[in-house]
């Protein structure tokens, strides 16, 4: 137990500092020059191998094969052999279907980080603080994390219907103004998708802003309370700073998982009525245009667009904003051992 | 387990928290405020749904939003009942384990080179295994169908265990590889001492003391299998294979009159997952913390 407790307690001292400060002084580069010996070569082919057949069998190879396939036009028996070029990606570019989903995925990247963000710090910062069932109230909070997109979807559509438990409620409450058709009505559609995915992953970011809170070491806040710091002082210019890296994190999961979004609109909205409904993304119209109709070469070049993009957003945010913490933490230690 | 191997020298002494305005002054009621409406809010659709279980539809039809009047556990038995159910609880267990296993012991050899054997091409190996994690499985499933079918691996629970792994490996040496760093040379230097190899270290000293680690990324990986749905809903068509997920959304369409017997569907469905996470709650949430500061 107290190992495990030790070892990310340094870990958590190690990124809080940019990463430099745990690490032992580097060996002299000389070590580094040295020839692996033969029994060590095969030690780590025996060790690394199965797992790097497995990857760049199912991971590296598909991808590649989906750069591949893109240039094709190809309907996913026998070999690709009408090539088109860039046609497929003409036809993406120009698509207003795409150009839509593509609209929706910019909402719900921006929406998501606005919406689950101060919430999540908010309920974080409260939760930090020494509470009577805490531990309880953080797996409650985790719950909707836990369960499946397809539960989730499945159960949220039901209440949705127009003739669902959410517009029953409201009547109920005398508020039969506000039912509304929530997954049909385009005005809306999307809006009822942020409320399920803040509800479905604001739990995840709490989590992780509690993990990163509780690496803040209790001497500082202790110290400004001593000075004679408020509460809201305290958090506003010694806690938030110090989670800065975890949000930074998150943010990054957060978008990166926007973009991909799938499960959770493809079984509310099924194949094609997202896109009426105004709530498809690329991934469902990836599915929708590529397998569900068959054209496997237009699926795939749809599936490159879709990881250039999200490649492109990673790496500015990398560049930009993760800078920071990846620093020093790749860099410094390049020779252990 | 061998606490005398504290890695943390920088550390300073657990010292006891000074009981300095621990109750401050109006935080803590405002606190459990928010706390029960947040609890609320995450449970009402999860009430819902088990609640709904036990209505009947003449009930939902005319007040959707209501009690049930009478329980009336027949939903519940007819699912129970039902072979479908257990069949597919069944597949998405095979599938879930196999994966967990498949992901710790391949992920565990893997970051145990790139953690602590020095050789020409290791940051190329630790970022080509990192870069995985900007290939969902969404960018690569058409081609990943393709791969699978060529292997003869359709409408097989394999078929999805293996791509599982492979995409579930980033995440898992990411985490470990800051695990197994940790361990100081000094065990190591002992036991080499001892006349330990190399691989004998692994055995013997690197799986115990990553054992924190293993078990959080063992059940990252079990969860996403359990919940996975676009790997099966390509691969497995045949309602024989079918892991919960899809059963959960075709029987959902399959009996879409019967409102309340999906209801007590979907909620049963949920049940293994959340009985999961209440068990090891601490080790996911260990994992998650351990994944950010990777």
């Amino acid at each position: 137990m107290s190992v495990r407790e030790n070892t990310s307690t340094r870990l958590e001292v190690d990124l809080a500092n940019g990463g430099v400060a745990g690490a032992t002084p580097a060996a002299p580069p000389v070590r580094r020059r040295r020839r692996t010996p033969l029994s060590a070569k095969v030690e780590i082919a025996v060790l690394v191998g199965p797992a790097m057949i497995v990857f760049l069998g199912f991971v590296i190879f598909p991808v590649v094969m989906a750069a591949y396939y893109g240039f094709f036009s190809w309907q996913g028996y026998g070999p690709a052999t009408d090539f088109v070029g860039f046609r497929n990606y003409i036809t993406i570019l120009q698509d207003p279907t795409f150009q839509e989903a593509l609209s929706h995925n910019a909402f719900i990247v921006v929406a998501s980080l606005v919406l689950q963000g101060p919430v999540a710090i908010l309920l974080a910062l409260l939760l930090n603080r020494k509470l009577r069932g805490q531990s309880l109230i953080r797996v409650l909070i985790f719950v909707p994390y836990v369960i499946s997109e397809v539960v989730v979807g499945t159960g949220w559509s039901l209440m949705l219907q127009s003739n669902g438990a959410v517009n029953g409620m409201l009547e109920k409450l005398g508020l039969g103004a506000f039912t509304q058709d929530w997954l049909s009505n385009p005005d809306i559609a999307i809006w009822t998708l942020m409320v399920i995915i803040t509800w479905k992953y604001v739990g995840f970011a709490v989590i992780l802003f509690l993990a990163g809170l509780q690496g803040i070491p209790e001497e500082l806040p202790e110290a400004a309370a001593i000075d004679g710091a408020s509460f809201w002082q305290i958090q506003r210019h010694i806690t938030l700073p110090l989670l800065a890296p975890t949000m930074r994190i998150w943010a990054f999961l957060s978008i990166i998982g926007a973009l991909q979004l799938f499960d959770l609109v493809y079984i509310i909205w099924g194949q094609y009525i997202s896109s009426t409904a105004g709530t498809s993304t690329m991934a469902t119209y990836l599915v929708a245009n590529g397998r569900d109709s068959g054209n496997y070469g237009y699926g795939n070049a749809v599936a490159v667009v879709l990881f250039l993009i999200s490649l492109v957003v990673a790496l500015i945010y990398q560049r930009f904003v993760l800078r920071r913490d990846t620093e020093g933490a790749i860099t410094d230690k390049g020779t252990s051992k | 387990m061998t606490l005398t191997t504290t890695p943390a020298v920088e550390l300073p002494p657990a010292n006891p928290p000074a009981p300095i305005k621990t109750s401050r002054r109006w935080g803590t009621p405002v606190a459990y405020v928010v706390a029960v409406l947040v609890v609320a809010a995450m449970l009402a659709p999860v009430l819902f749904i088990i609640i709904g279980g036990f209505r009947t539809n003449a009930q939902i039809t005319t007040d959707p939003s209501g009690w049930p009047s009478v329980w009336n556990i027949g939903n519940y038995l007819d699912v129970l009942a039902g072979g479908t159910f257990w069949r597919l609880v069944g597949n998405s267990l095979i599938a879930g384990l196999a994966t967990t296993l498949g992901v710790v012991l391949l992920g565990l050899m893997a970051s145990y080179v790139l953690a602590r054997y020095s050789f020409r091409g290791r940051g190329i190996l630790y970022a080509m295994f990192a870069a995985g994690l900007m290939f969902p499985m969404t960018v690569a499933i058409t081609p990943l169908y393709l791969v699978v079918k060529n292997l003869g691996l359709m409408n097989s629970l394999g078929g999805v265990i293996l791509p599982q792994i492979a995409f579930a490996l980033p995440t898992t040496i990411i985490i470990l590889v800051p695990f197994l760093k940790a361990i100081p040379d000094e065990i190591q230097e002992a036991a080499f001492i001892d006349g330990c190899s190399r691989l004998g270290f692994f055995w013997r000293m690197i799986v115990p003391l990553a054992m924190p680690g293993v078990i959080t990324v063992g059940i990252l990986a079990f969860i996403a299998s359990w919940n996975s749905y676009l790997l099966p809903l390509f691969i497995l068509n045949n309602e024989a294979v079918f892991t919960l997920p899809l059963g959960v959304a075709s029987f959902a369409s399959q009996y879409s009159v019967d409102t309340a017997k999906v209801l007590a569907f979907t909620s049963l469905s949920m049940i293994p997952a959340l009985v999961f996470f209440a068990l090891f709650e601490r080790r996911i949430v260990g994992g998650l913390t351990g994944a950010v500061k990777g």
